[in-house]
């Protein structure tokens, strides 16, 4: 297991190897130019020249990568063309919104989308299973923006229960956190809980047709046990998988909901940086989110090894 | 084993209650604003940004202002002197200025901070062109010697949108104007809470408790700049129009500085919201030909491509709502000093008839005409549509490239052939005090490819008109010469200017103090 976790940890490094220079290179092969977005629209075209001069954008694209990955090596991702802010301190303001969000809407999905399926595949084919079936495909159809405006127009300002907008730090205290991300993860788990039921409920019911969940029944076991200790432990591996993705998918960045619900999260970090060609900062986030799937892949498969115990490495 | 089950509880409910309670911050009266974009760079002199410009007035003063009638009034300076050549001007410095780390404001500031500004704006360029020296002979007083006269020199110093001339210490201003500052220490009305600002978060501002203000009142950016609030904060979250809207209706916010013209009719029919009037003088929408290249290098196909811009489509297609937008046919904004339309019968008294005559007469060749198409730029994205519908109609080739607005910026400088990655026509909007005067106007400057702004129009016979200009002393010459230019620019079909709207501001009903700003102002306001 240990060997398993070494290699797998130094595997990362050739991957953010190479997503560093594809992301270094694409990003200065693609048109815009971060000077003129920086020197505002008024701006002379020899004012364009010495900011670009003073960003050493004016060197070339060898020389600025080994500049770049020299800082890399120490830790050091840069300062932003647009905030003249460390790419760190960027970071590390927008992360804890977003890990707030993605914490509290995966685990609102899995909380309601793992029962939700194993019952649509306990009572397959019936009006439960249908029922649940549609919902599904309404959480996958509906864009984000317009669940998030039907939520807001009832629960915030209809009903008054929840906030438009803003986040709260968890400094600021529990209540106030929590009462400012509920409307937005309820909006984004939606279509979590769509995607998590359907891959339980297909999952469990390729489970429920095997063998020793027959004898389990006849052993005379509660259903209840033979559906969620026997039927969903053994349909937990893809169940795990799709979580797995669905975490990374949080992490890298909502949005559109952030853009809503007024969240500073990396979502928003990451597309402000790239209308901007803020490139410091878009290499900055694009490895952290290298890291972070690499990372959440190893999760899910060691988690493997709980949910299935033929799993060994 | 009850005691200590018990002390369990008492101490687990004291814990939820410490996690769950809110702290109470003595902040006092909070304006929550929603701006019109993200807060990015804090230097208003390294950047022509609206936004760092908005940020400017919070926590900067400026020698001299311009009110709502776009006359320059003093502000930080308490009287002034000329010469009788015009050579030599004195300014005095009203009594209290000092900057938020507590040191008085002096003629030596007032100097950096110009030199640095006239290094980066285009107006502060051309007065330094006249300027031999300056100097501060007393702490209080700061005198600009003149090579020549020149009629422009408070126009300038009280010049009201980016670069605005704000005042710095010494030691800030010294920075190379080619890098940004890295202090933010004004004497403005606000303090800038630098420990708070989050970049596409918020920024705080707090009230200058040591501010003394003008004793008139405020009017555009001039007149007493009191404060009523203790703390402003800017949301620079809250991107999504209609969630801007639905946070005012539910009262999060008080104010959204630039309302979606979508939700102008909810928020006049909402009882919660008012819409304050801010400004006589909003935006005007403008198309931008580039002069280096056919058919554009020709002035007869320019002005046959004005003739077929009427206004009334562009305005009806990205505003949309009519009380906001008016046709205009004037580059120097209509009620202005200005403001003439003398010279504007090409467009404004033109039909589509009339330009197909003038193109076909013109010997237009057929080449395709690249206007660029900004996507993701709300405020402006439709007008290109609209541009290259009239073109066609009167009997233009177009070829319509959609591209973000960073790509468009970057294309829009080169000078490359269009059909080699340049252009033939982009559009865009300026606000009012950005070209309301023929010598700030960068559409005005024809030196070709010497001028600064892209369009690298070229005319020798307006480049004499605006330097006479910019030497002419009395109002009547300098109108008359105003409006030569103007008529000189018509002929040349410098750009065509597609009319004028005002942004809608929304603000909750228990904040008033409103005044005529013409900008993004947050003295005098109260929050009651």
């Amino acid at each position: 297991m240990l060997n398993f976790l070494v290699k797998r940890l130094l595997s990362t490094l050739p991957v953010l190897l190479i997503v560093s220079i594809l992301v270094f290179l694409m990003l200065r092969l693609t048109p815009g130019d971060p000077a003129a977005v920086l020197a505002g629209d008024a701006a002379s075209i020899d004012q364009i020249a010495q900011i670009r001069t003073n960003l050493g954008l004016d060197k070339s694209i060898p020389e600025q990568f080994f500049i770049w990955a020299g800082h890399l090596l120490r830790g050091d991702l840069g300062q932003s063309y647009y905030y003249k802010t460390e790419v760190t301190t960027l970071i590390g303001q927008r992360l804890e919104p977003t890990v707030s969000l993605a914490v509290v809407t995966i685990t609102m999905a899995v909380l309601i989308a793992v029962p939700l399926g194993v019952l649509a595949a306990w009572r397959f084919g019936g009006w439960l299973d249908k029922a649940l079936m549609g919902f599904s495909v309404l959480g996958f159809s509906v864009p984000v923006f317009v669940s998030a405006y039907i939520l807001i127009w009832l629960v915030s300002l209809k009903l008054g229960w929840l906030p438009v907008q803003g986040y709260k730090r968890i400094a600021d205290g529990i209540g106030p956190w929590a009462y400012h991300l509920a409307l937005p993860a309820i909006t984004l788990s939606m279509i979590y809980i769509a995607l998590i039921a359907r891959v339980t409920r297909a999952s469990v019911l390729e489970t429920l047709g095997e063998d020793y969940i027959r004898t389990a029944r006849a052993k005379g076991l509660p259903e209840v046990t033979v559906l969620m200790r026997h039927a969903l432990a053994n349909a937990a591996v893809p169940i795990a998988t799709v979580i797995g993705i669905g975490i990374a998918l949080l992490i890298g960045g909502v949005v559109v909901t952030e853009s809503v619900y007024a969240i500073p999260g990396l979502g928003r970090l990451t597309v402000d940086a790239v209308l901007a060609r803020d490139f410091p900062t878009i290499q900055g986030v694009i490895l952290l989110f290298s890291f972070v799937y690499v990372l959440v892949n190893l999760l899910v498969d060691l988690s493997y090894v709980f949910f299935d115990p033929r799993i060994r490495y | 084993m009850k005691l200590n089950r018990r002390l369990a509880t008492v101490a687990t409910l004291s814990v939820l209650a410490m996690a769950t309670s809110v702290p109470v911050l003595a902040q006092g009266t909070v304006l929550r604003v929603v701006p019109h974009s993200n807060l990015a760079i804090l230097d208003p002199i390294w950047t022509t940004a609206y936004m760092s410009r908005n940020h400017g007035y919070m926590i900067y003063d400026t020698l001299f202002g311009t009110d709502e009638n776009a006359k320059v009034k003093p502000q930080m300076v308490e009287s002034w002197t000329e010469s009788p050549d015009k050579r030599l001007w004195t300014f005095k410095l009203r009594k209290g200025l000092e900057f938020h780390d507590g040191k008085p404001v002096t003629g030596e500031d007032v100097i950096a901070s110009l030199q640095r500004w006239g290094k980066r704006d285009a107006l502060g360029s051309a007065l330094f062109q006249f300027v031999q020296r300056m100097d501060s002979p007393t702490p209080d007083t700061f005198r600009i010697f003149l090579g020549e006269a020149n009629g422009f020199m408070l126009e300038a110093l009280g010049k009201p949108s980016s670069n605005v001339p704000f005042i710095m210490p010494k030691r800030i201003a010294e920075t190379d104007p080619f890098k940004q500052i890295e202090e933010h220490i004004g004497s403005g009305p606000f303090t800038f809470k630098r420990e708070d600002f989050k970049p596409g978060d918020k920024a705080v501002y707090l009230k200058n408790t040591k501010y003394v203000p003008r004793s008139e009142p405020p009017s555009g950016t001039t007149g007493g700049k009191n404060v009523y609030v203790d703390r402003v904060e800017w949301n620079l979250a809250l991107r999504d129009t209609q969630a801007q809207l639905s946070a005012l209706q539910k009262g999060e916010v008080d104010i959204v500085e630039a309302l979606g013209f979508d939700h102008f009719e909810t928020a006049k029919a909402d009882t919660s919201i008012q819409l304050p009037k801010y400004a006589t003088y909003g935006l005007q929408y403008i198309a931008r030909f580039n002069h280096l290249h056919k058919p554009f290098d020709n002035a007869n196909v320019r002005r046959a491509a004005m003739a077929a811009m009427s206004q009334e489509p562009f305005l009806r297609a990205q505003v949309g709502v009519k009380e906001l937008y008016k046709t205009c046919y004037s580059m120097f904004i209509c009620g202005t000093p200005y403001g003439t339309t003398a010279g504007s019968d090409i467009q404004g008294k033109s039909n589509m008839r009339k330009a197909q005559e003038l193109l076909k007469a013109s010997g237009y060749d057929g080449t395709p005409i690249v206007i660029l198409k900004p996507t993701d730029l709300a405020s402006i994205q439709k007008l290109p549509d609209v541009a290259a519908q009239l073109l066609r109609q009167a009997g233009f080739k177009v070829d319509l490239q959609a591209m973000d607005w960073q790509t468009l910026v970057a294309r829009r400088a080169k000078k490359d052939a269009p059909d080699k990655g340049g252009w033939h026509m982009f559009l865009t909007a300026w606000q009012t005090f950005d070209v309301w005067s023929p010598v700030a106007n960068s559409m005005m400057d024809t030196r070709g490819e010497k001028s600064g702004w892209f369009g690298w129009a070229s005319d020798d016979k307006m480049v004499t008109i605006r330097n006479e200009l910019m030497r002419a002393i009395d109002e009547p010459t300098k109108k008359k010469l105003g409006e030569q230019l103007h008529v000189r620019a018509f002929e040349v079909a410098t750009h065509v200017p597609l009319g004028e709207y005002m942004q809608p501001m929304a603000a909750r009903k228990n904040i008033s103090g409103f005044f005529v700003s013409n900008g993004n102002i947050y003295w005098n306001l109260k929050k009651n």
